[in-house]
């Protein structure tokens, strides 16, 4: 049998690591990367040059069920606003947030599918005919910008255990699940092939490279499979081989030696209990808020996406007959005081759930700012008034300024707008290319100028 | 049962020359294996005692019923593929070290710290037979095996470089996938047909759940397979193998979406006798009993809507408040009883039992809107739309308001409005029924204190109470045929044409008259020349 017969020059390492002789692997990225004094590509993580700022992060935020009509639009636009009474709970990081009101998801005459259709259109810019229909979301188009060069494309997880509970796509061939256990999530980051980037000794694992070459190889058969493959099948065939990519770049980033990051430092793992009652959520979220916040100071991932849980949230109170999402329709509006007051509630919980998100991204400090600085967390929700499936007044946050790319601290009342112009103004902000985005009367082409720096 | 027969023959198979690439009319399509069938294709080709940790966390995409049919529409995400390497990594490492040589791996190399090309070509074409379901071709062989010089070179290890290329093929397209080759139908040169290996697998994973065994691959290497005869004998073959019960299970955990336990979430505080072990036991009872009841007793599968046969754990008994009696299997291992529900009792069949009541109910309450739309969806094949946007829902949904007491006094009032009530006239009067079962299964009389009405109807059939719903629902003619669609959409992972739904109707025809058993119909489908057709744009 030949010896190189089907083999390509990306498969397999030329070289030996042996007694710490060079190596040289046929991945261009790792012929780079292995020089034997490790600088190369010690310069900055991911490519950015020595001391330039570091590079954005973005992150989605989602939780169910919206929040309750009429008692969180702030009356006054722009900066300088006052919280109402339902929003209390954000008043510490008013300074730091975006709030979006009075926006939209248009249906097209498509059937609503509730606690999906609004989620989606926000997601991916587009609401489909029915469920099983999803395309590439924001994260993924800002991640392609953004996100190279990391050790993960990006990280999904959710806090009430179902992993189903993702709004995060690349392709139409289905979501991204979500990580349900932050110890596992742990493992994932902090585990093994981690290498803290403050440590002065570095050493590439021949293991890894290994593995590296194997991912290589089956990397070899893409272009073979993709010319026999049905028209039909390309698109999902391709995303696979995107996932080989990934994980060829996330071991390859385990073989470079990195740079210093002085923010980076490794969390603990702690102990987990994982259910949908409100006090295990909320452990849950501040677990996996700290390790996606110690995960980007570590350079990581540049993209997460964290749901609450699913739209139809199970969120619940010990002792409660129904969850969350069954109370929006079935609790009761109080007469006297104008709503259902579990839902409210409730509501405000999720909002404090996110000030603790953001509180956390903005206690990690580097140099003379914060991670949230440099981040943009996009905060959305499924419907206007889940009691209603509602696909109006749709409240929308954001937190961060993406590195000076976005202003803070205003509140934007839309009247009608379309809600996907508020990713789009991210995506604008972050410098995604490309003038319009969405589809049908989703589709958007101005940003929020407003916000834009 | 024999799980695992010659072990070290399965990898002493043969290396064959061929190419399993072939024409230029073929076309490939690809199926995305569950997680079960990931791992008991591990298992049968390397044996039981491999761990395969974790692999059961997969996001599967539920099309049309089945998450066989969202099989062939979805792909693997980066997170995914990340933990299939680790498998993979794990499962390399113990497929190689020293202890499981001798049986798994057969050629000695020349040496332990060098690469061995002529040995690791006989392990990579062994083990790659079996992994990708064909022969792999010489390129494929020529590439593992590069893989494990390299590896075995720059590691000093010739078992490390078998490691890195069983990693690599089982990280494979090849392998997560089901690919099915297609070629030309020299019966009908218009339409194509799957080719010998992807009937292998087609018929394997209906059957078995799980990929073709050496006899299946050596029919199909031989051309047997494609003849009718061929065909019959290894259907009758599969048929008559324990592992049918495992590729019947698999069918019904996808049908009756078993998988969806792994998110339930009834409230112990409210229910404290509904425990895990008790979710556990729930899903087992109503695998255990189908399996009895189809393949064990041959019975009619319209049956299962009225057997008040089943199997019971003292957990599940204290749940349906029914006294155990002590059994032979008691102290054992697994403390299954089986089990009669008395006559005149409202347990009856698959709608009496824990799995179907609670999984299709709110955390701390019954919902006879989801157990209705689950009749409705999974048993006559009808899809109950959602609702529709601005619906007030709460004005009558107040469980305190003391002139609607119970969930049929509220529901009646909700229907009133004309939106509502043309779904919830597909719903409530078979929900309503199964109202005596509250959240967690358990049988009630009342509800806030008021008698519940457990009457109801199904297509104008009146009855009073679950009894009666259950015999309605064997004698509606929909529900054979909904069972049969989804029989063969489960097999193809496609739904039927409407060709093959003409012959579905006659399979239908005839077996409504003798009985709708289990092998009669998978028999039927298995043997027709139409289950191993392509359908291009199937996905």
């Amino acid at each position: 049998m030949s010896a190189t017969r089907g083999i390509g020059r990306r498969t397999v390492l030329r070289g030996m690591l042996k007694g710490g002789a060079a190596v040289t692997v046929g991945l261009p990225v790792l012929e780079c990367l292995l020089n034997t004094n490790g600088t190369a590509y010690a310069a900055g993580i991911g490519g950015a040059a020595a001391g330039a700022p570091l590079p954005p992060c973005f992150g989605t935020w989602f939780w169910g069920l919206g929040l309750i009509p009429n008692h969180w639009e702030p009356a006054a636009a722009g900066p300088g606003y006052e919280l109402p009474e339902h929003l209390a709970g954000l008043r510490p990081i008013q300074s730091k947030i975006n709030l979006f009101s009075g926006m939209q998801v248009f249906l097209d005459g498509k059937v609503n599918q509730n606690h999906y259709s609004g989620a989606q259109g926000q997601a991916t810019g587009r609401v489909s005919r029915n469920g099983g229909d999803y395309s590439t979301s924001i994260d993924t188009l800002i991640g392609d910008h953004i996100g190279r060069g990391t050790r993960f494309r990006s990280l999904e997880v959710t806090c009430d255990g179902d992993s189903s509970a993702s709004w995060s796509a690349r392709g139409s061939s289905g979501l991204n699940p979500s990580e349900t256990s932050p110890l596992a999530l742990y493992a994932r980051i902090f585990g093994d092939g981690f290498r803290d980037p403050n440590l002065a000794d570095f050493q590439a694992d021949p293991a890894v490279m290994v593995r590296h070459s194997v991912l290589s190889a089956v990397s070899e058969q893409r272009r073979k499979l993709m010319t026999a493959v049905s028209a039909s099948d390309r698109a999902r065939l391709d995303e696979y081989f995107s996932s080989v990519r990934d994980l060829e770049q996330k071991l390859a980033f385990e073989l470079d030696r990195p740079a210093p990051l002085p923010a980076c430092t490794v969390p603990e793992a702690g102990t987990e209990e994982i259910g949908a009652l409100v006090e295990q959520v909320e452990r849950t979220h501040r677990q996996y808020a700290r390790l996606l916040a110690h995960a980007l100071a570590c350079g990581q991932t540049r993209i997460f996406n964290l749901t609450m849980g699913s739209a139809f949230s199970r969120l619940r109170r010990p002792g409660e007959v129904n969850a969350y999402h069954s109370l929006t329709h079935e609790e009761p509006i109080d007469r006297e005081l104008g709503y259902q007051p579990t839902c409210k509630w409730l509501a405000e919980r999720m909002m404090d759930f996110f000030r603790e998100f953001v509180e956390t991204l903005d206690g990690i400090r580097e140099g003379g700012g914060t991670l949230l600085d440099r981040t943009v967390v996009f905060a959305f929700t499924d419907h206007g008034e889940a009691r209603m499936h509602s696909m109006k007044r749709y409240p929308i946050l954001t937190a961060g300024s993406g590195g000076g790319r976005m202003k803070t601290g205003l509140h934007v009342a839309s009247e009608g707008d379309a809600a996907t112009r508020v990713g789009f103004t991210i995506q604008q902000a972050l410098g995604v290319v490309g003038g319009r985005w969405g589809a049908e009367s989703n589709e958007v082409s101005r940003p929020f100028g407003e916000v834009l720096t | 049962m024999r799980r695992f027969p010659r072990l070290p023959a399965l990898l002493a198979g043969l290396v064959v020359g061929v190419s399993a690439v072939s024409s230029a009319a073929e076309e490939l399509t690809f199926v995305r294996l569950t997680p079960a069938q990931h791992q008991r294709a591990i298992h049968d080709v390397f044996g039981p005692g491999i761990r395969v940790d974790g692999s059961a966390e997969a996001l599967g995409v539920r099309d049309r019923g089945l998450l066989a049919l969202g099989a062939r529409r979805s792909t693997l995400s980066a997170a995914e593929l990340e933990r299939y390497e680790a498998l993979a990594q794990q499962v390399a490492a113990q497929v190689t070290e020293p202890a499981r040589r001798a049986t798994l791996i057969a050629c000695r190399p020349a040496a332990d710290d060098a690469p061995d090309d002529v040995c690791a070509a006989r392990f990579v074409a062994r083990a790659g037979r079996f992994l990708f379901r064909r022969p792999l071709t010489g390129g494929e062989t020529d590439l593992y095996v590069a893989v494990a010089r390299t590896a075995a070179d720059t590691l000093d290890d010739y078992y490390a470089g078998l490691r890195a290329a069983l990693a690599g093929m089982l990280v494979a397209p090849e392998f997560l996938f089901r690919v099915e080759r297609s070629e030309p139908d020299p019966g009908d040169p218009g339409r194509l047909r799957l080719d010998a290996w992807s009937r292998a697998s087609r018929l394997s994973f209906f059957l078995w759940d799980s990929a073709p065994d050496h006899l299946l691959l050596d029919a199909a290497e031989s051309g047997g397979l494609l003849s009718p005869e061929g065909l019959d004998r290894q259907v009758e073959r599969l048929l008559a193998s324990p592992r049918a019960e495992r590729g019947l299970r698999a069918f019904f955990s996808d049908l009756l979406e078993l998988d969806r336990f792994a998110t339930l979430s009834i409230d112990s505080s409210l229910f404290p006798r509904f425990t895990k072990n008790v979710e556990d036991d729930a899903r087992e009872q109503t695998l255990r009993t189908i399996a009895d009841h189809l393949l064990n007793r041959n019975r009619d599968y319209r049956d299962l809507f009225v057997t008040r046969d089943t199997f019971l754990t003292p957990p599940l008994a204290a749940i349906y408040g029914v006294p155990l009696p002590r059994s032979q299997e008691l102290g054992g291992a697994v403390p299954w009883v089986p089990y009669r529900f008395p006559e005149g009792g409202s347990h009856v069949g698959l709608l009496g039992q824990v799995s179907f009541l609670a999984l299709h109910s709110h955390p701390g309450r019954s919902s006879p809107t989801l157990r209705g739309q689950a009749v409705q969806q999974i048993f006559l094949c009808r899809t109950v739309p959602p609702p529709p946007p601005d619906v007030d829902f709460s004005l009558l949904q107040d469980t305190y308001n003391p002139d609607f007491r119970t969930t049929r006094d509220r529901l009646a009032e909700h229907r009133r409005n004309p939106a509502c009530a043309s779904c919830h006239n597909l719903t409530d009067p078979i929900g309503l029924t199964l109202e005596v079962f509250d959240a967690a299964g358990g049988y009630r009389t009342t509800e806030n204190g008021a008698p519940i009405d457990a009457g109801g109807a199904l297509n104008g059939r009146t009855y009073a109470g679950p009894a009666g719903l259950a015999e309605a629902l064997r004698d509606e003619p929909r529900a054979a045929s909904c069972f049969i669609e989804r029989t063969f959409s489960y097999g193809a992972a496609r739904p039927p044409t409407d060709g093959e739904r003409a012959w579905l109707a006659d399979v239908q025809a005839e077996l409504v008259e003798r009985g709708v058993k289990w092998r009669d119909l998978v028999r039927r489908i298995a043997r027709h020349p139409d289950f191993y057709t392509v359908v291009p744009g199937a996905s």
